[in-house]
Formats: structure tokens, C-alpha cells, sequence
């Protein structure tokens, strides 16, 4: 019985592959049975049924970079938190206090962000 | 004719040769078709599931018209999707805004994939095992997938080429991504404890006592994140509809509309069974004579159940104070948790 790396992954790509034949019926289903009645109100934006005012893609607010930010830095973080949980009880004590350490580096950034007021949602 | 019976007898050899040498393999496919199949049909009992539940909650009778206790409602109201005309407005961008749905249900199709149910059992000699697939970094793998369907939801808001889709689309990736933090690093304190990857692992390490005993912060910690990873009430934020209209999905219209709905609740099935492996000890029974697959089931029902509970009890939060509440209550207590329960077991 191939118990191997990849044969653990065909239910996936199976699945996946489903999905996909799944959401493409579903797509051309729609498209068969869908009445296609196209007027001139259709092709605008909805906004509450009055027409729409400037851009679309309007500006917003500069928050949302800063928050993309610390989550790139958390998430590296937990990409390397990941393989640590596994097997730092089989690694020497070494392991864990350099992991405390960059922790704590972490901890100390959010705290500073925290002082700062990044972390205030205005 | 004797050459037809010797050729249909080589290709009948043929065949079952080819196919007993690939048994693990057709099961495998079989299998991945299954719950495919299943977590996309559960997605309309779960929708009279949560609408009959809210009418009962909100002292009113739900819909109980098309079928026994309304349950046709469902299937009446996807057929009605079905026939409902695709309107796509003149400035959208037409590829990426048929892929949005499309990305939203496939990530929640595949992440269900490597969800184990049950532990194996024998039927005629062969060993079925109740997952798709046992994919050794489980946790990780259903992480990494349901975080790309963050993308659909973004792509949606982008390439609708409106208001309230755009910052609908923004609001969803600022909460996901923050909340998505306090989700992995609530679970990392489960894997310290067992130091596995593997989602079978974690139920086989919880065979005396369920983990919800051993931490239960971290169980608060998961659920609360698990809740606004699937944009449910009270963090339903991106689609808030006194301010966003519908958020997201503002222009979207009949099958493509109802695919972020199927996304929606299969990523909550996932999300319950992700909670039911990790924290209530998988199906485990504890004495219970029921069959361990039943335990789960009935584990992920009553988490169903719960996140509907939580949708009719608690108003929508603020914007402001959702993002105050991911960034200084939940990330400071998964990494004091995590820290704590690290060093315990390091001592």
C-alpha cells in the first residue's frame, strides 16, 4: 500500500479537481438556464438606486497598509513558530531560549506599536 | 468469435489487474469524491439549519412551507438562484469577477479535504480510513488553504468596480489577516502538547481528556478567531448590511452570489471540525457507547449550533473596536499562552 508523501495528496488534487469540475458545471448551468435581458441600468454600479457618484475604486484609508504590515511580521513569525512547536522538546535548551528571545523581540515591536497608537483604529 | 471472447477476456484481466494494483488509490479518489459531495450537500441543511434556528430565537416560525418542516426551503431557493440572470456591470473586470466566487469555494472545498472523521475501520479485508486525505502537516495545510480564500473575497471587492465592494473587500482582509494570527497562534499551543503536525495525532492524544480541560484559554482564544475567520455575526463586518449594503458580494447576482454563501458555510463546517479535533477530542467518546463517528458528528452540530447561537445573540461590533480587540486582547493572550504553556512543558 503506497503510503508515500504524494499518495497522501491525491484526495486533495481529487478534491480539488472536483471542486473545480464543480464550480465549472455550476458556472455553465446558470449560464444555460439564466434569462439574458440586458438593459442600460444594469451596467451601473449599484449604489442604493441612485447613480453612482465619482470612482469606483475610491480612495481609503492608509490604516489598512500599516495593519498588512504587522500581520507580514506576525505571520513570518508564526512560519517559523510552526516547525519550532514540533520539535523544540527533542532540541537542546538552546533552542527554546533563542525562540523566547525572538519573542520577545516580537512582543517588544507590538508593545512600541502599541505605545505609538499604530494600533488604534481611527 | 473465438478471438472476441479471448480479447474480452485479456481486457477484463486487464482491467481488474490495473485496477487491484491501484486499490489505495481509487479509495483515495472515491473517497475525496465522497466528501466533496457531502460537504457541498450539507451546505443547504445548514441553511434551514440556521434560518429555523434564528426564526425560533427571534420568536417566530422560520420557513416551515416547501417540504417537511420547510426543509425544501433550501433546494427551492438554489433552484430559484439557478434561474436568476448574471448581471455583470460595464466597468467590472469581467475575469476576476467570475474568479472571486469561484476561489471562495474551491479553498473551502479542498481545505475540508484533509479533515479526518472517524478512526479506521475493516470492511471485506480493507482498511477505510474516514479522511480524504492524512496529510501529515494537517493543521497547517487547512490553514494555508483557507487563508487564500481571503483572495476571493478581495479579488470580489476589487473587480466589482463599487463603493461599498471595495471596502467591503478591505474590511474583510484587515479583520481575516489579523484575526488568522490569533487562529495559528492559539492552535500552536495545542501542538506543543502533542508535538504533531497531524490532525489524527492531536485526536489520539486527547484519547483520556479532551484539551478544552487543559486550555480552555486557548479554546476561547481559537473559537473566538474561528468566528471572525468565517465573517460570521458578531464579526460579520465585511458584510455589514446597514453600511456596506453587502460588503463584497454588493454586485453579485444568482449562482455566483450563492457560491460565496457555499463558501461561507463550508468554511464554518470546517472551522467546527477544526475546533472538534483540536479542543472537544475529535471522536473520542469518553464512555459514551456511541459510535465515535456519531460523537464527532453530533461535536460539529452542536459547534453549528453555536455559531448560530452567537449570530442571534450578539449585535455586530464596531469596526474600530473589532480591530482593537484582534491586535491587543487576542494577540497578547495567544503569545502569553503560548509562552506559558511552553515553558511548562520545557520545565
Amino acid at each position: 500500500m503506497p503510503t508515500d508523501y504524494a499518495f497522501n495528496y491525491t484526495a486533495v488534487i481529487v478534491a480539488a479537481g472536483f471542486g473545480f469540475g464543480g464550480i465549472g458545471f455550476t458556472f455553465i448551468l446558470s449560464r444555460l438556464l439564466a434569462p439574458k435581458r440586458p438593459s442600460l441600468m444594469q451596467t451601473i454600479a449599484y449604489e442604493c438606486g441612485i447613480i453612482p457618484e465619482g470612482q469606483g475604486n475610491t480612495k481609503y484609508n492608509i490604516r489598512y497598509y500599516l495593519f498588512a504590515l504587522f500581520f507580514l511580521i506576525f505571520a513570518v513569525e508564526a512560519v517559523f513558530m510552526f516547525p519550532w512547536v514540533v520539535v523544540f522538546l527533542a532540541l537542546p535548551s538552546s533552542a527554546f531560549i533563542s525562540m523566547m528571545i525572538f519573542l520577545a523581540i516580537l512582543i517588544f515591536g507590538l508593545a512600541y506599536a502599541w505605545r505609538k497608537g499604530v494600533l488604534q483604529w481611527r | 468469435m473465438d478471438w472476441v471472447t479471448k480479447f474480452l477476456d485479456e481486457l477484463w484481466d486487464f482491467i481488474v489487474q490495473s485496477l487491484s494494483d491501484n486499490v489505495p488509490l481509487i479509495v483515495g479518489s472515491v473517497k475525496a469524491i465522497v466528501i466533496a459531495v457531502a460537504v457541498m450537500s450539507v451546505v443547504p441543511g445548514l441553511v434551514w439549519l440556521e434560518r429555523r434556528l434564528m426564526g425560533r430565537f427571534q420568536v417566530r416560525l422560520g420557513p416551515n412551507r416547501v417540504g417537511p418542516f420547510g426543509f425544501g426551503q433550501p433546494m427551492a431557493d438554489t433552484i430559484k438562484l439557478l434561474f436568476k440572470e448574471s448581471i455583470i456591470q460595464s466597468s467590472a473586470d469581467k475575469f476576476l469577477f467570475h474568479l472571486a466566487p469561484a476561489v471562495v469555494v474551491f479553498t473551502a472545498i479542498v481545505a475540508f479535504a484533509v479533515i479526518p472523521f472517524g478512526a479506521p475501520f475493516e470492511v471485506f479485508g480493507q482498511s477505510i480510513e474516514l479522511w480524504g486525505a492524512n496529510v501529515n502537516s494537517g493543521i497547517l495545510f487547512v490553514f494555508a488553504i483557507s487563508g487564500m480564500g481571503i483572495y476571493g473575497m478581495v479579488i470580489a471587492g476589487l473587480s466589482s468596480n463599487n463603493k461599498y465592494s471595495l471596502m467591503g473587500g478591505l474590511r474583510s482582509s484587515a479583520q481575516m489577516i489579523s484575526y488568522e494570527l490569533s487562529l495559528g497562534l492559539s492552535a500552536l499551543s495545542i501542538i506543543v502538547l502533542t508535538g504533531s503536525l497531524s490532525l489524527m495525532d492531536m485526536v489520539v492524544a486527547q484519547e483520556s481528556v479532551p484539551f478544552i480541560l487543559i486550555q480552555p484559554l486557548a479554546f476561547l482564544l481559537f473559537f473566538i478567531a474561528g468566528v471572525a475567520e468565517t465573517n460570521r455575526a458578531p464579526f460579520d463586518l465585511p458584510e455589514a448590511e446597514q453600511e456596506l449594503v453587502a460588503g463584497f458580494h454588493t454586485e453579485y447576482t444568482g449562482m455566483k452570489f450563492a457560491m460565496f454563501f457555499m463558501g461561507e458555510y463550508i468554511n464554518m463546517v470546517t472551522m467546527s471540525a477544526l475546533v472538534t479535533l483540536l479542543f472537544l477530542g475529535g471522536w473520542n467518546t469518553y464512555g459514551i457507547p456511541i459510535w465515535p463517528i456519531l460523537a464527532f458528528a453530533a461535536k460539529v452540530v452542536f459547534l453549528l449550533c453555536v455559531f448560530i447561537w452567537l449570530r442571534s445573540t450578539f449585535p455586530r461590533i464596531r469596526y474600530d473596536r473589532l480591530m482593537t480587540f484582534g491586535w491587543k486582547v487576542l494577540l497578547p493572550l495567544c503569545l502569553l499562552n503560548l509562552l506559558i504553556t511552553g515553558t511548562l512543558k520545557v520545565l
